[in-house]
């Protein structure tokens, strides 16, 4: 005799979604709350924010600019592809420079990111957690919070829209030669198109993004990793999850800003 | 003194603590004997506050540990020194860095000089050379790593001390040296000590009370002697699994 199977229930399955995202929800802004705690206690996490702000900024630099910079040589290139002889060719400067700038910059910037520091985040203090190393700290009367989250999500902070900055400009430069490779597009031409529908709101907004991302990425990992159960399947389930959700909220962040600053 | 007065502990549908009982004496070392998976660490963590029980009251120098604010749990732990059952050493800091970390006062902490004499001596009352300070902790043999969490345990000079699992995945010479640390830590710094371990050989040498813990419930507490001697079932099936073909004294 086989055992009854249980019929799927939507309402269930609902509700337990709603539950497991309130319980997310809690436990994040529990961690906020000891992040904000935690920030008195600058001695400690100072000198370990300036480490870990220089290890993912180096780290990062050159995955990030490899890819800015495929990135504006294929914009460059699917531009000159769409082209026809009606279109002024000054208008491949403004194309290339708003494509990188608004969205191609801080969305791929973030979007490596999230696997490269967030993977790491939730890797390193994953293993730390089932290793007893951030119970050790509590009983030794130190807050997990100032020795290993805050260094973490300030180093994100500070880094991310530097490395964004940096991308951009990568993807801008690899965009300007690549464009001279399929239109005759002087520098010039480039030059004018690139400023003409230039608007210094722009740049803020790309870094608005960037922070936004950042924000999102550190504070994801850090309670992934935080949260990690039951060994090494365990920082498996966190690192993969801490990547996927960061990525989500990233694209889903990306449209939020764009409709609220961008309209 | 630790007290834990009921206390009842559950993970989802797992009863850990069904109504503990336990109590230690200043300048006592009792040895909290177990099978695997009774809860003898969870028992310890509630100790110093890293679980919270869902009733009872655990009471450590009369206080309750589970209605203290963060700064009164905070000096709390800094009378207690916790040995964990793999070190729990953090891996990108050497082992100078390591045994600093234990050292919780916080003027202390930043005088170098003091920090590098008090390593050294925590060093040497675990037998491991100075030169072990610039290490770190994957240079380090299982033994050599046990003895580091010892003496980070200690730099604090902290009035408990709590050992879990100290000589746990330990050659037998290595576990005999460990227990053997402990028993002059014990005396030589006056502490009062728990030490939780299914090791009954090593908990007779070390403890001057065992107290075994299965289903949840401390079955048993006395005294070595009183403990060989008890006819309660469950400290004899585990005295025998340990001991083999024992007789027992009536």
């Amino acid at each position: 005799m086989t055992a009854p199977v249980a019929a799927y229930d939507p309402r269930r399955a609902l509700g337990r979604l709603v539950l497991t995202g309130l319980s997310h929800t809690g436990r994040v802004s529990l961690l906020l709350v000891e992040i904000l705690r935690g920030l008195a206690e600058w001695r400690v996490w100072v000198p370990r924010t300036l480490t870990e702000a220089w290890n993912i900024g180096v780290g990062s630099l050159f995955i990030v600019l490899l890819v800015a910079g495929f990135a504006g040589a294929v914009t460059a290139l699917q531009t000159g592809y769409q082209f026809t002889g009606n279109i002024p060719y000054y208008v491949a400067g403004s194309l290339i420079v708003e494509s990188v700038v608004l969205e191609l910059g801080p969305v791929l910037t973030g979007l490596i990111l999230a696997g490269r520091i967030g993977a790491r985040y939730a890797a390193e203090l994953g293993t730390m957690r089932v290793t007893e190393q951030i119970d050790a700290l509590e009983t030794l009367g130190r807050s997990p919070a100032s020795h290993l989250v805050i260094p973490r999500v300030l180093a994100g902070i500070v880094m991310i829209p530097v490395l964004t900055v940096l991308a951009n400009a990568t993807g801008i430069l690899s965009g300007w030669f690549a464009v001279q490779a399929v239109l005759p597009v002087t520098d010039a031409d480039f030059t004018y198109g690139a400023r003409v529908f230039w608007r210094p709101f722009d740049a803020y907004y790309s870094i608005i993004k960037a922070f936004a991302f950042a924000v999102c990425i550190t504070i994801i990992s850090c309670y992934y990793g935080f949260s990690t159960e039951q060994g090494a399947e365990g920082v498996g389930k966190s690192t993969t999850g801490a990547v996927v959700s960061s990525c989500v909220l990233i694209l889903l962040l990306d449209t939020l800003l764009a409709r609220l600053l961008l309209s | 003194m630790i007290e834990l007065r009921d206390v009842h502990k559950r993970f989802g549908q797992q009863v850990v603590l069904d109504g503990v009982n336990f109590t230690v004496q200043d300048g006592e070392t009792v040895a909290l004997l177990g099978p695997s998976g009774t809860g003898k660490s969870v028992l310890l963590k509630h100790i110093v506050g890293l679980i919270r029980q869902d009733r009872g009251t655990v009471l450590v120098d009369g206080k309750d540990v589970a209605r203290l604010k963060r700064a009164e749990l905070r000096q709390l732990r800094s009378t207690i020194g916790y040995v964990f059952q793999n070190g729990a050493l953090f891996d990108s800091l050497t082992v100078f860095e390591n045994i600093r970390l234990g050292i919780t006062d916080e003027a202390l902490f930043r005088d170098l000089d003091y920090c590098r004499e008090r390593v050294r001596r925590c060093l040497e009352l675990v037998n491991l050379a100075p030169e072990t300070a610039d290490k770190y902790p994957a240079q380090l043999s299982g033994g050599m790593r046990k003895r580091v969490g010892i003496s980070r345990a200690i730099a604090g000079q902290p009035k408990y001390l709590l050992y879990d699992e100290p000589t746990s995945g330990l050659d037998p010479v290595n576990a005999d040296i460990i227990d053997d640390l402990v028993k002059s830590l014990d005396q030589e710094l006056g502490v009062t000590s728990v030490m939780v371990t299914h090791d009954v050989r090593g908990a007779m040498r070390v403890a001057n009370r065992l107290a075994l813990l299965t289903g949840g419930r401390i079955v048993q507490q006395g005294t070595p002697q009183e403990f060989m001697q008890s006819t309660v079932p469950e400290v004899r099936e585990f005295l025998e699994r340990d001991f083999g073909s024992v007789t027992f004294a009536a």
